[in-house]
């Protein structure tokens, strides 16, 4: 069969994204603003087709799409979007209101869904590339700051050599296990593994340990954050790291589930220094950016806690886990992006100081978001927690859900500065007025964490089925 | 004479470990940062031609063509950026990417 309607989402990504491309080159016109509205609209499609298309295996077994899939490929949508729409205004004030940004995220998007749905290890490592390649630019797009190209730099070397080491584990397990679709590695590797197999493994660990920035492979993170602009920053906060979590789920829990006893306490090590040092190493941080790359590392930690429980509980508490981030996550940055004086963005964290009094509204989405990010109940942060701990306990690690619940106690503490900072300390922050596409997503992001209390039914049985999936 | 596939692994692994080493302990160029992973890169392809001789199997081949074309369009990004960096900065030395630290 050439076509098959499970491929739809996919296809409207490249078809359109091409097309808009075409528009942006041909017409000679400045197209930012209606490639940018045309991407959004295409991701909007993608997702309706999304939500409709069967389950099934395309291509010879190397894409399949199930409620896992799907659950994965929402949350990129909706975090790509939102990445578009805080970019509207930022990129036409700061001069770089290209047509490409657009055109490039959504390859981006592109490559995401492609990782998360790959059945074999080709197409993971073709996603892979295709999502990295395009952010790889992306953080460069401010093509005249230093810091920008700084940004795309060192992403691209490290990000160049997390690939280089997929791709290598990749390798090994292809010739130690003899193939590299992932129903017939679960099976082969169900009767045991030689030590081949499992060095491959770790490898490919590391590698998406980079992609989603866990601590010790977190360094390109804070460096990435603070030079990219904020809206791109907005983006690598989001959707990215929902589809390497995802990928990263699907890879251990599928072809290597039953080397569970042997990446397991890897993944403890790995959650467990992310945690400490996302609560520690953000205390000292001025900068409100940089505080959020290492506020995202811990936010990790405790992701992987669910996977390394090991269990569908535990899968289903991190894409809990993630779903609630990624709102929590964009809401942050339309308020960070909402920073700007007399024209020029700031990002200092004193230069909040007063901003209660001044802007109560802006004040106030920026509390909440700080709060739940913190983990301070009823706000959807506090229940993504607790559904890690309690999967964790269950799972008997108990160890690591102390830690994190101690890590997680050390982190409120620079939430709270920063609520601190602009309910109590004085000065007048005398922001610029903050456009409507900015105060739709902080205000979106702000309103989703207050209410998902009274409405959490829905997100847990998508995330419980899209879990049920994973353990097969 | 049939060189065994444990050859092919070791000098795998040794261009691997070149390309580890070339990133992390060379203090003076970008570009040979690049190379570096350039080298990374060819460390899996010869790999996966190895093992794709031994089990007899096409698919390690198909993917070592996948893995050059990407490995293509990543030198060529790299070296974009490495432009755009070039003009704000005045320099691709290695001790220079130090805008932002912490």
């Amino acid at each position: 069969m050439i076509y098959n309607a499970s491929f739809a989402p996919a296809l409207i990504l490249g078809v359109g994204g091409m097309a808009l491309l075409l528009i942006g080159v041909l017409t000679k016109r400045d197209r930012f603003t209606f490639c940018s509205f045309g991407a959004v609209a295409l991701l909007v499609l993608a997702a309706i087709s999304s939500a409709t298309v069967p389950d099934g295996a395309i291509f010879g077994g190397l894409i399949k799409t199930s409620r896992f899939t799907r659950f994965a490929d929402m949350l990129v949508y909706l975090g790509a979007a939102m990445a578009l729409i805080l970019s509207l205004d930022y990129n036409r004030r700061e001069k770089i209101a290209r047509f490409e940004y657009p055109v490039l995220v959504l390859f981006a998007v592109l490559g995401m869904i492609v990782m998360v749905s790959a059945a074999d290890l080709m197409t993971l490592y073709i996603g892979f590339e295709l999502q990295s390649l395009a952010l790889y630019i992306a953080a460069a797009i401010a093509r005249d700051s230093l810091r920008s190209t700084e940004a795309g730099l060192k992403y691209f070397v490290l990000g160049g050599l997390a690939s280089g080491l997929l791709l290598y584990g990749i390798s090994l397990v292809y010739g130690f296990a003899g193939t590299t679709n992932f129903a017939s590695l679960a099976n082969i590797l169900g009767n045991g593994a030689g030590y081949g197999t499992v060095v491959g493994v770790v490898f490919v660990l590391i590698g998406l340990a980079f992609k989603i920035s866990a601590a010790p492979f977190h360094m390109w993170a804070p460096d990435v954050y603070e030079g990219a602009p904020t809206p791109v920053t907005a983006l690598f906060g989001t959707a990215p790291k929902a589809a390497a979590m995802a990928l990263f789920l699907s890879v251990m829990a599928g072809p290597f589930g039953h080397l569970v006893g042997q990446w397991q306490a890897l993944i403890e090590i790995l959650s467990i220094i992310s945690m400490a040092l996302g609560a520690l190493a953000a205390i000292g941080q001025t900068n409100i950016k940089r505080l959020m790359a290492y506020s995202s590392i811990g936010h990790m930690g405790y992701a992987l806690m669910g996977l390394a429980a090991g269990t569908v509980e535990g899968f289903q508490a991190t894409l809990i886990y993630m779903a609630l981030y990624v709102v929590m996550s964009f809401g942050a940055f339309a308020c960070i992006i909402a920073m700007r004086r007399k024209g020029q963005a700031v990002e200092k964290i004193s230069d909040l100081a007063g901003l209660a009094g001044e802007r109560p509204w802006f004040a106030l989405a920026f509390a909440i978001i700080m709060w739940a990010m913190a983990g301070i109940p009823p706000l959807s942060g506090f229940f993504g927690k607790l559904y890690i701990f309690a999967a964790a306990m269950n799972a008997g690690l108990l160890q690591l859900a102390i830690i994190g619940v101690v890590t997680s106690i050390i982190g409120a503490f620079y939430y709270l500065r920063v609520i601190k900072v602009m309910y109590f300390d004085r000065g007048t922050p005398d922001f610029d007025m903050t456009p409507a596409s900015v105060k739709f997503v902080m205000s979106a992001g702000a309103v989703v964490t207050v209410l998902y209390i009274l409405l959490p039914g829905p997100l847990v049985a998508a995330a419980a089925a899209a879990a049920r999936v994973l353990a097969g | 004479m049939l060189i065994p596939l444990s050859h092919y692994l070791v000098v795998a692994g040794l261009l691997l470990v070149i390309g580890i080493f070339g990133i992390f302990m060379n203090r003076k160029n970008i570009i040979v940062i690049m190379m570096s992973i350039e080298l990374v890169l060819l460390a899996a392809n010869l790999n996966f031609v190895a093992f794709s001789g031994v089990l007899h199997d096409m698919v390690g081949q198909v993917f070592t063509m996948f893995v050059l074309t990407v490995a293509a369009a990543e030198s060529a990004i790299g070296l974009a950026i490495l432009v755009i960096y070039f003009r704000n900065r005045g320099s691709i030395e290695v001790e220079d990417v130090t805008m932002m630290k912490g």
